[in-house]
């Protein structure tokens, strides 16, 4: 870690400010737009700052696990490349990039987003596999949370295409039918600089964080996930002050989308 | 009918100064005009090789380019980061197409540090993130590039704050003998360094550091439309509430060399 | 000539709609978006840098390396699994030769600069509109370049050479409204220079009468011309006060 962006950036901090001028539990002002890539399934891009991520919806019939017969499948993948911060490398999936599609995928797997079951067409033989790609085209930071919010939008934004009479997908025909959407987990990351707690970093904060602590909330207001980061410690005194910003937070981002979703 | 027409073809200048072109655009048509940097001849026409701004002089027309990574120049004053140690040399990010060396012998004493450091007691000096403001001594045929802290002035950068900055740009950010980073300074009782490879370091009171930050970034978006160093006074001067005054010091401004102890 | 009545009812020199802008990317060096009907690239240039690892360097001048990929939730049918893939390497090396003719780097030996495009979106013409867009990517980054690279698919449905096919019309005799004289279709991509009319890039998938390929690559390269003023206006437009 640079330990002087470090020291600079608790320098600002110990005097109530950021580099950004942002105060302590303000996020950057989020964008939401559905439907960008018409093609796809599903599709939202959401701008939050300097980070802008597009995730679109994928859905194919395929045959369930053995162990889940009656249930559809859900999977998120986020695609970290270089196109949106040379500091991603090309190749395989690194380590963040499947963290960011793991907490995200946790989130919507535990709330539940949508009722698997009723993705089920044939017990055992056939069901609608959906897959969440997340892509940022510009980036910093926050990936889980904007990313997180770009899922959910893109799954609200679905429509299942149609299915010919010989069972095959027909992906240029989209139903009206949309997903059976139940809730809304949305994730709010709240990092640890010193002694301070933030939300939204940017990516020099996130470079200098000691531990961050992301929080998945249902629309109830329950958790559904919690994932902590980062090389630091938390004391109990930090995860509960930072489970009262995130859910602050979480009910603001929230007001943002379901505007967007009506 | 015999065509006495005149084989010399009418010379046109297509652009006028301080125009952005891009590459490929036709700049003048005719034998009259002369290609200089960033612009080439093809046939009787002028072409643009590179995005940047037209500057005219007499019949010559050259490209003051307004992208891309620095490019080395010796005496240019730059920030550059340490990457990596060997038993001599420090090895550097300078933000450009290739690194740069520090030889052990280019050290000097303006960070403390004595100017005949051990040998493999490197790190000591200067350790890998290290930010330090140094001056090009040498730009080899390779792009191999020297530094040396050996200089009033130039040493090691701590406690402050790393920005990046259009590297095209520096020259509006440093201003007409300074202006433009002595208002910076008057507002905000920062120390700046500014390299002319786009890397900036600040060292302020928090209160401060955005708005001088903010002020650097106003430059950079603002520096093409004219009256740029009074806007950047009057938004000085509303966000710290202090009055300031233009002033260029006519000494030898070679850049932040003087302006930063 | 029998093809008349474009399933969308395009001329058969016209192309979709297009739009494109330079410095969508914030933390590249260079970058652009281009967009051709739903076909949606961006790009991203990154350099001249240390180029890694030392044994691919060229110590007579930069490196250009393009690469492409498609998200995968851009295809027309199923999802495109991303990772490594034949068909993406092939159209980014296709795609960089294509740019490489314009593209001056014998000031930067050692160094690289890499050529990120991905595409959002691909309902044909994909490879074209990654160039389109790289072009201004590069040209944004400050590269030198004689001029700017642009590209169009040509194609042949129904006997007839015309311009910026879609999937339907690679697809023709499936969509067809009317009887159908040849049920050959090809899919020919072309990038040119502008400014001496060299084609930087040919490919051909279908099947067509050879004597067809020359008309085709002259109506790309018309087209070409126009979209060069475009990809130059985007430009322009982010430079727009100076």
């Amino acid at each position: 870690m640079d330990k002087e962006a470090q020291e600079n950036i608790i320098k600002l901090l110990s005097e109530g400010l950021r580099q950004d001028d942002r105060k302590f539990d303000q996020f950057r002002d989020i964008e939401i737009e559905l439907g960008v890539v018409e093609m796809a399934e599903g599709s939202a891009r959401v701008k939050c700052g300097g980070t802008e991520v597009i995730a679109g919806i994928k859905m194919k019939l395929d045959k369930p696990y053995p162990d889940s017969a009656d249930r559809g499948m859900l999977m998120v993948n986020a695609e970290l490349t270089p196109l949106s911060n040379p500091r991603f490398e090309s190749g395989p999936p690194s380590i963040e990039s499947i963290e960011v599609a793991r907490v995200i995928d946790k989130g919507l797997r535990e709330g539940p987003a949508m009722d698997v079951k009723k993705l089920c067409i044939e017990v055992g033989e056939k069901v609608w596999s959906i897959n969440v790609d997340v892509c940022p085209i510009n980036e910093d930071g926050n990936l889980i949370d904007i990313g997180g919010i770009a899922a959910i939008a893109a799954l609200n934004n679905a429509r299942f295409p149609a299915v010919d009479k010989d069972g095959k997908v027909n992906y240029k025909k989209k139903t009206d039918q949309k997903l059976p959407i139940d809730d809304e987990p949305l994730p709010v990351t709240i990092i640890k600089i010193g002694e301070h707690l933030i939300v939204d970093p940017t990516e020099n904060e996130v470079a200098v964080l000691d531990a961050r602590l992301t929080f998945i909330f249902r629309k109830d207001g329950k958790l559904c996930a919690v994932q902590k980061g980062g090389e630091g410690s938390l004391s109990v005194e930090d995860i509960k002050k930072m489970s009262d910003m995130a859910e602050q937070t979480v009910n603001q981002n929230r007001k943002i989308l379901e505007k967007v979703l009506k | 009918m015999e065509n006495k027409e005149n084989n010399k073809q009418e010379s046109k200048l297509l652009v006028k100064d301080r125009d952005v072109v891009v590459p490929g655009q036709v700049l003048a048509e005719g034998f009259d005009f002369l290609p200089s940097y960033g612009t080439y001849r093809d046939n009787e026409n002028i072409l643009a090789d590179k995005l940047g701004l037209i500057h005219l002089e007499g019949k010559v027309i050259k490209i003051i380019p307004m992208a891309g990574r620095y490019h080395p120049k010796r005496y240019d004053v730059i920030i550059a980061k340490v990457t990596d140690i060997g038993m001599n040399a420090w090895r550097l990010n300078i933000n450009s197409a290739y690194g740069a060396m520090l030889s052990s012998k280019e050290v000097g004493g303006g960070g403390g540090y004595g100017s005949y450091p051990q040998k493999g007691n490197l790190s000591k000096i200067y350790k890998i993130g290290d930010y330090l403001f140094c001056k090009i001594i040498q730009v080899s045929g390779q792009n191999l590039v020297d530094v040396s802290t050996n200089g009033p002035g130039l040493r090691k950068l701590y406690n402050g704050r790393i920005i990046h900055v259009n590297t095209h740009k520096v020259p509006r950010i440093i201003g007409k003998k300074g202006s433009m980073v002595n208002l910076i300074k008057q507002a905000t009782d920062c120390k700046m360094v500014v390299g002319q490879n786009g890397i900036v370091w600040l060292q302020c009171e928090p209160k401060f550091e955005s708005i001088a930050v903010r002020a650097i970034r106003k430059i950079e978006e603002e520096s093409h439309i004219p009256g740029l160093t009074n806007r950047i006074k009057e938004f000085l001067e509303k966000e710290t509430g202090k009055k300031l005054d233009i002033t260029t010091k006519d000494e030898k401004v070679n850049n932040e060399v003087k302006n930063d102890i | 000539m029998t093809y008349k009545n474009r399933l969308d009812g395009r001329k058969i020199d016209e192309t979709r709609k297009i739009t494109a802008k330079a410095g969508v990317i914030k933390k590249a060096d260079g970058s652009a978006f281009f967009k051709i009907g739903k076909t949606w690239a961006y790009a991203a240039v990154y350099g001249p840098k240390d180029f890694h690892p030392r044994f691919m360097q060229d110590p007579t001048k930069g490196v250009l390396r393009f690469t492409y990929a498609m998200m995968p939730f851009s295809g027309m049918g199923e999802r495109v699994r991303p990772g490594p893939n034949r068909r993406a390497k092939e159209i980014g090396m296709v795609s960089g030769n294509a740019l490489k003719k314009v593209v001056n780097l014998d000031d930067f030996p050692n160094a690289v600069v890499d050529v990120v495009v991905e595409l959002p979106q691909a309902d044909a013409g994909s490879r074209c509109a990654g160039i389109c867009a790289a072009s201004i990517a590069l040209a944004d980054a400050g590269i030198p370049m004689t001029d700017m690279v642009a590209a169009v698919a040509a194609g042949v449905v129904d006997d007839t050479v015309c311009l910026d096919l879609t999937y339907e019309e690679e697809h023709y005799p499936e969509f067809a409204k009317e009887k159908v004289d040849s049920e050959d279709v090809a899919d020919i991509p072309v990038a040119v220079i502008p400014s001496t009319g060299e084609v930087t890039l040919l490919q051909m998938d279908g099947i067509m009468k050879k004597e067809q390929l020359i008309d085709a690559i002259k109506l790309a390269k018309k087209k070409c011309n126009e979209i060069a003023e475009i990809q130059k206006a985007a430009i322009h437009e982010k430079y727009k006060g100076n």
